[in-house]
């Protein structure tokens, strides 16, 4: 399959379940809802090291919080529930109850429970007060700025870590200006999120080492200054290669970031130095999802 | 099918419980088994066909008529369904709510939604002494769901309660939250005396400071509470002076009390 000169690969990318939840931030204005939602997202690109994978869904605007506020819908995904209610804990007690004017709500009404203001209350020392508002429950908790407005309880759900697609280009410039071109129509979806830096990843890793204590290491069949040197997946046209990863609440929606962002890197095509679009996977072995390129983009 | 209509034949000369009319109690029951069920009057036994007309079959939907200010618990109990009464009511009306609605277009007596856990009372007029409150020898008043109060409240209103919410569109007398653990009251007119007395936790929220402070409610300034957004949010489209408040509103002067039994209590007057 070829598509403005891009080879699509007869591969597909191999993503796993995981636990996803949705969170609201608020503040006073936009830009304090931002510095929260980056610090709570921050540190959280792959499960390998961080604990959790996250990243801004969108901007809303006052009308769509709950408080009328401007806020920020965030995603967090974890390998198990366990991991999730760690994550969620830490980084809303360390990044959003200490940050200006915060307050944080629920992003979903279903799934299972997942204590939010349940357990950061007690940070009031008694002083903390919930309310009953619509059939939630709401804590309170008195900081230096006023009140810390916290929901009790989140809801996590089923959902999928690790949707990807490299880009395989002529040079590093041109590979990184398609994946921006891709994550900008990208970030225009709901339900997903690029939790590398800029959503673009250069650091491909395969299952394993030659070091015993690590159990992944640099994707060598896809790094080109070793394509001489070892078993390479690249021809001598490629100069460079970068990958975007996905998490999502639902199969459907990182499916359709998928497809969205190919087509966006396949509408600069060869003219603009792309070779091939191609994805990571593990023999379809070890994940739950598989996203078949030329399934997607047929 | 028609809403089931009790019909006061005359006004009874002493209290009638009729809590037992409620929908779930007379869900399935056939006329003849509704006009059957014995109501005390007093000393006095009566059939329920001999105390009122009675017409229509939906026992989902119950309208009591005529002067109803002797009947007591009205609805009370009920975990579905809807009860209107044409005019006042008398005392303990929605004892105990679960769920349903309670609609009184005039006054209702005293104690009106004590022990009430969920569901809505609306009443159009006044409510008289302890609404949502705790009656003798319980240890808690209200404990969920929303009242409605469309006139003037008595004295301790909200005394002892535990959870839910109380709107009052005009005033509300003294001593109002006095013992309160838990829960909102709104007053939307002016306040009596010494509110807060004994009060543990929860929220009164006035438009105005009461006639009188008491000495151990202390005041803690002016604030912006985000809470107050949702609150008023859920209330929007509330019949009265509540379902048109600006939910972006939400600086009040924040009075903690009562500071004798702890003090985790709050007083917000809206500015």
């Amino acid at each position: 399959m070829i598509i403005n000169g891009v080879a699509i690969d007869d591969t597909f990318a191999e993503a796993f379940g995981m636990r996803g939840i949705r969170l609201i931030i608020t503040a006073y204005n936009e830009t304090w809802a931002l510095h929260s939602a980056n610090a709570l997202t921050g540190f959280a690109t792959s499960v390998i090291a961080c604990g959790a994978e996250a990243g801004i869904e969108r901007m809303m605007s006052p009308d769509e919080t709950p408080d009328g506020r401007p806020g920020v819908s965030v995603l967090l995904f974890a390998v198990s529930s366990k991991e999730l209610i760690k994550q969620i804990e830490r980084r809303v007690g360390q990044c959003v109850l200490t940050s200006p004017t915060s307050a944080i709500f629920a992003g979903l009404d279903e799934g299972d429970p997942v204590p939010l203001g349940k357990t950061l209350r007690y940070f009031g020392d008694g002083f903390q007060t919930s309310k009953q508002i619509a059939g939630k429950r709401y804590w309170r908790i008195p900081v230096m700025d006023g009140e810390f407005l916290v929901q009790d309880t989140a809801r996590m759900v089923k959902a999928v870590g690790g949707g990807n697609f490299l880009v395989l280009a002529d040079t590093q410039v041109q590979a990184l200006e398609a994946c921006e071109a891709a994550i900008v129509d990208m970030r225009k979806l709901r339900e997903i999120v690029m939790p590398f830096p800029g959503g673009v990843v250069r650091s491909g890793s395969k299952v394993g080492s030659k070091y015993k204590a690590l159990s992944a290491s640099t994707n060598d069949a896809f790094c080109p200054t070793l394509r001489g040197a070892t078993k390479s997946e690249l021809d001598e046209r490629i100069g460079a290669v970068l990958e975007i990863v996905i998490d999502g609440l639902t199969d459907a929606s990182v499916k359709k970031a998928m497809e969205v962002g190919m087509r966006a890197v396949c509408r600069i095509g060869a003219a603009g130095g792309i070779r091939r679009l191609s994805a990571g996977n593990y023999g379809g072995k070890l994940g739950q999802f598989q996203y078949h390129l030329r399934e997607i983009l047929k | 099918m028609s809403a089931l209509t009790f019909t006061l034949r005359s006004a009874p000369a002493q209290r009638v419980d009729v809590g037992m009319l409620n929908p779930a109690a007379l869900a399935g029951q056939a006329a003849s088994d509704i006009a059957a069920i014995v109501l005390n009057v007093g000393k006095r036994v009566v059939r329920a066909d001999e105390l009122f007309d009675i017409a229509g079959d939906d026992a989902t939907d119950i309208v009591f008529r005529g002067d109803c200010s002797k009947l007591e618990r009205i609805g009370a109990g009920m975990k579905s369904g809807h009860v209107t009464v044409a005019g006042d009511a008398g005392p303990y009306v929605g004892q105990g709510l679960l769920g349903g609605t309670i609609t009184v277009s005039g006054s209702a007596g005293a104690f009106c939604a004590t022990g009430m856990k969920g569901g809505r009372i609306d009443i159009a007029g006044d409510v008289g002494e302890s609404a949502g409150g705790a009656i003798p020898g319980e240890m808690k008043g209200m404990a969920g769901g929303l009242l409605l109060v469309g006139g003037h409240a008595g004295d301790r209103l909200g005394d002892r309660m535990r959870r839910g919410q109380i709107l009052v569109g005009g005033n509300a007398g003294d001593y109002c939250g006095t013992r309160m653990i838990a829960g909102t009251i709104a007053v939307a007119g002016a306040l009596g005396a010494y509110p807060a007395y004994g009060m543990k936790r929860g929220t009164l929220i006035l438009n105005a400071l009461p006639a009188q402070m008491l000495p151990t409610v202390v005041d803690c300034g002016a604030h912006r509470l985000g809470f107050l957004s949702l609150l008023y949010a859920s209330w929007k489209g509330l019949p009265g002076p509540f379902g048109t408040l600006d939910a972006g509103a939400c600086t009040v002067r924040r009075y903690m009390g009562d500071m004798a039994v702890g003090g985790r209590g709050e007083l917000l007057v809206r500015g």
